[in-house]
């Protein structure tokens, strides 16, 4: 059979200026008909730029395709007028992107939105589709992605739905033509891991159903690994392997795959120390948050954003807080850092009780805890230097700035940057460094308590892997205890030594991390450990 | 997305900050308005020895003469030397326009950063803001003039007082989205001090806005002292202003246009610079800005 895409020595190049000279370097790839191919690599590789080519959506000016060609059904897309090719993108060829939010139009409501694609382009032959034709087919869609009560949703405008909900109505959105080559640009990325899970279950379902090629772009080995027929792992603008799903994960033949999934974490809990009875650093008991929105003749909504949470961490101990998005698990870490205040409940840290403290007895308490965030980009002040960041804590808290120089020198060594360096600002360095420059910052205080919040989940697995690594070697080099916050499983099942479960603000399962792990006990655990993308390889160990 | 957005950040965004001098002496239009504004400080300065005379000479026999070699751009009705005046008065729109500028943006700076910052004092701080806003300058400076007497000062007084508030709705507005990031909430647990959190923290982030911004606010405050002037409501009439001449001129329009005409062209000329140098620095400073205006 013919294959519906096909890639050949694609070349796109990059601005002048760029760390590199082309974003693609000649490509080759193919995508058949029922046939899903993944291509998977890091931020920076060159897949996002391979599926706009596709589009015809690259930057006018900026990425210009200068070698090679792509052909759709044998028509070659990069020599089609602009006109052809919006013929095409719809009716032959559409993509899912990964923030259904911003690629819907936030004031139409959804199902408008789907009728304009059908209005643009008729059927998929040509015919035109009169109203009732088309609501007729959009009812159809709407049962195609399993949407329920499609007279309600159709109406619904996008920030009333939610996102497993606003991607489904993207797909329905690609599928509306029935197009030959469905283009899925990191689709599951922004959403939870059981909405994952589904998702991902219906673009398997879809596709099988209608015959259409799936070119799937992923940064995560376990999503290729529940969905791909066929993968293409790409490095620096190159494919460096491509070849079975199967073969290439059980048999990864370049080194760069090889390390790509070995730094993928897996999903068993890994064998540490007992922590027994160290000193408790951290207690919370009924901590609560409660957020409040009330308004001019509006009834008064209570979000219990954390609800009765009680948690102990001792010293050496890493807790995770794993849950998905709105689970609390964000606001029980900013609680406890006293960056919000709580609504109720005690915290007490080293045994000094802080949830109530004033704002002025609370400064000689911060130094103590000091937390991480999860967006490298936004963590650090753009326009102070590195040191400066570093050094501005301690001293706050009287460290001579001699002394506060040399420890912020001693700590980006520590954490594996080049002191040299320490004059540099934050745009000068990458996502991973940057996170590695926030430990040192965090570090400089000389806390009891490290609170990561998802600190490793905007980083691409290679240097996630890093920053896990050195997390937990200063953990137990400064004997800290660390509340680490995250949505992924994998992750906790690194780092943890107890793990706790959270669901809409209240903790459904506690207790150990080896003990969660190997038997979850609460129907939650459960459907989250199911969600784990590719739970069935093992991961983390492929290249040992 | 992750891997487009990454490529052409690492491409566009690394120049852009490391040689932004670089990048300002590259763009046409802040290199244009840079010269122009150059020549019209010089002018400014050196008024005595650029060929002038006293602007306040009256020599009632040489009353409202054309353009000549010795009258460069005509003499008014009282026989003053127009060219004289004209240079002179850009003392006045210089000083008024950057003064306005420094005093508008650095009080509405601060109110700006404590009311985004202190919670409790928004409100209230905001609706006299919103009273403030409701003052036409002009209005203003009538009713400030009729309490003092005409004054240099009163004007810039009149004009600093409404756009005081329209800056600090913009210094507010970025002070809601900087404080929730990640960064201010990390000096936070460090144990900064409010103001030195504002200091180092908030306010650094603030200044391109702010530096485009402030060349607005000139551009407009030249235009509007020369607007007061032409009303009788601004500098008294002893120092020439542009906009006192064109109101002197006004009355001998049809027969002398060259009154009105020569400051008109430099005030158009002056505002132009300001503005093409705001744009400017904005496309430089602050391209997202630039491209959702």
């Amino acid at each position: 059979m013919n294959p519906v895409l096909q890639i050949r020595g694609l070349t796109v190049r990059l601005p002048a200026g760029a760390d590199r000279r082309n974003a693609v370097d000649g490509i080759d790839l193919e995508v058949g008909p029922r046939e899903i191919v993944c291509v998977v690599g890091e931020s920076g590789s060159g897949k996002s730029v391979t599926a706009f080519s596709i589009m015809g959506l690259l930057p006018k000016g900026q990425l210009v395709p200068t070698a090679g060609e792509i052909r759709l059904q044998g028509e070659d897309v990069l020599r089609a007028s602009p006109q052809r090719l919006r013929e095409l993108r719809g009716s032959r060829m559409s993509m899912i992107f990964q923030e259904p939010m911003t690629a819907l139009n936030p004031v139409i409501p959804v199902g408008d939105q789907i009728a304009e694609v059908l209005e643009t382009h008729g059927t998929r032959d040509g015919g035109a589709l009169d109203a009732a034709g088309r609501e007729r087919r959009i009812a159809e869609l709407f049962d195609d992605v399993r949407l329920p009560e499609p007279e309600r949703l159709r109406r619904a405008y996008p920030h009333q739905l939610s996102g497993g909900q606003r991607q489904r109505i993207m797909i329905a959105m690609a599928l509306a033509l029935e197009p030959a080559l469905i283009i899925a640009d990191e689709p599951t990325t922004a959403l939870d891991v059981t909405t994952q899970a589904q998702i991902l279950r219906l673009i398997k379902a879809i596709q099988a159903e209608h015959q259409s090629g799936v070119l799937f772009i992923t940064h995560d080995f376990g999503v290729v690994a529940e969905i791909a027929d066929r993968v293409a792992v790409m490095k620096d603008g190159a494919i460096v392997e491509t070849g079975a799903t199967r073969d290439v994960l059980a048999r990864p033949q370049h080194p760069y795959t090889r390390m790509l999934i070995a730094a993928v974490p897996g999903v068993a809990a890994k064998a540490r120390a007992p922590i027994g009875a160290a000193p408790v650093v951290l207690a919370t008991r009924g901590l609560t948050k409660i957020y409040r929105t009330s308004g001019w003749l509006q009834a008064r909504r209570d979000v219990h954003a954390a609800d009765a949470v009680d948690l102990t961490i001792r010293r050496g101990e890493t807790l995770g807080i794993v849950g998905e998005s709105g689970s609390g698990k964000s606001t029980v870490a900013r609680c406890v850092a006293r960056l919000i205040e709580p609504t109720g409940g005690e915290i007490s840290l080293d045994g000094q009780p802080i949830a109530t403290l004033s704002a002025t007895r609370l400064r000689r308490h911060r130094r103590h805890i000091q937390i991480i965030f999860q967006d490298p980009y936004r963590s650090l002040n753009p326009r102070r230097t590195v040191g400066k960041s570093i050094v501005e804590g301690p001293m706050n808290f009287g460290l001579s700035k001699a002394d506060a120089w040399s420890r912020a020198h001693a700590l980006l060594d520590l954490v594996g940057i080049d002191p040299a360096a320490i004059d540099r600002y934050p745009h000068q360095f990458s996502g991973g460094q940057r996170q590695r420059i926030c430990i040192a910052r965090a570090l400089a205080m000389e806390p009891t308590l490290l609170i990561a919040d998802e600190a490793v989940s905007a980083l691409d697995v290679s240097v996630q892997a890093q920053v896990l690594a050195l997390l937990d070697d200063v953990k137990q080099r400064f004997e800290l205890a660390m509340l680490f916050i995250t949505h992924d499983l994998r992750v906790a099942a690194q780092v943890c030594d107890s793990v706790a479960v959270m669901l809409k603000g209240r903790v459904v399962e506690y207790g150990s991390a080896a003990e969660i792990f190997a038997n979850p006990r609460h129907d939650y655990t459960r459907a989250l450990f199911d969600a784990a993308p590719g739970k069935g390889w093992q991961f983390g160990t492929a290249a040992e | 997305m992750t891997a487009l957005a990454s490529s052409d950040q690492s491409a566009l965004e690394r120049p852009r900050r490391v040689g932004l001098f670089g990048q300002l002496r590259r763009n046409p239009s802040v290199i244009g308005g840079a010269i122009v504004l150059a020549v019209l400080v010089v002018i400014a300065l050196l008024a005595p020895y650029l060929h002038t005379v006293d602007p306040e000479f009256l020599k009632p026999r040489f009353r409202l003469r054309p353009p000549s070699a010795e009258y460069w751009f005509g003499t008014d009705a009282l026989g003053r030397d127009d060219y004289s005046r004209v240079v002179y008065g850009s003392r006045i729109s210089l000083i008024v326009g950057v003064t306005v500028a420094v005093f508008a943006l650095s009080l509405g700076t601060f109110i700006g950063l404590v009311s985004g910052y202190i919670r409790w004092l928004d409100a209230i701080v905001m609706r006299v803001m919103d009273g403030l806003m409701a003052i036409p300058a002009i209005l203003l400076a009538i009713a400030l003039i009729a309490l003092s007497k005409a004054s240099l000062g009163t004007v810039i007084v009149a004009i600093v007082v409404p756009e005081v508030p329209r800056v600090a709705r913009l210094v507010r507005g970025l002070v809601l989205t900087i404080r929730e990031e990640p960064y201010v909430e990390a000096a936070i647990a460090a144990g900064t001090r409010l103001p030195l959190i504002l200091w180092r923290h908030v306010l650094p982030n603030t200044i391109a806005p702010l530096i485009v911004q402030g060349t607005y606010i000139a551009a407009a405050a030249v235009l509007t002292e020369a607007i007061l002037s032409f009303l009788g409501a601004g500098v008294p009439t002893d120092i020439p202003t542009w906009g006192n001449i064109m109101a002197e001129g006004r009355r001998f329009f049809q027969v002398a246009p060259w009154t009105i005409f020569f400051p008109g062209a430099c005030l158009a000329v002056t505002v132009f610079a300001i503005n093409m140098m705001g744009d400017g620095l904005r496309d430089t400073l602050d391209p997202r800005l630039a491209k959702r205006l």
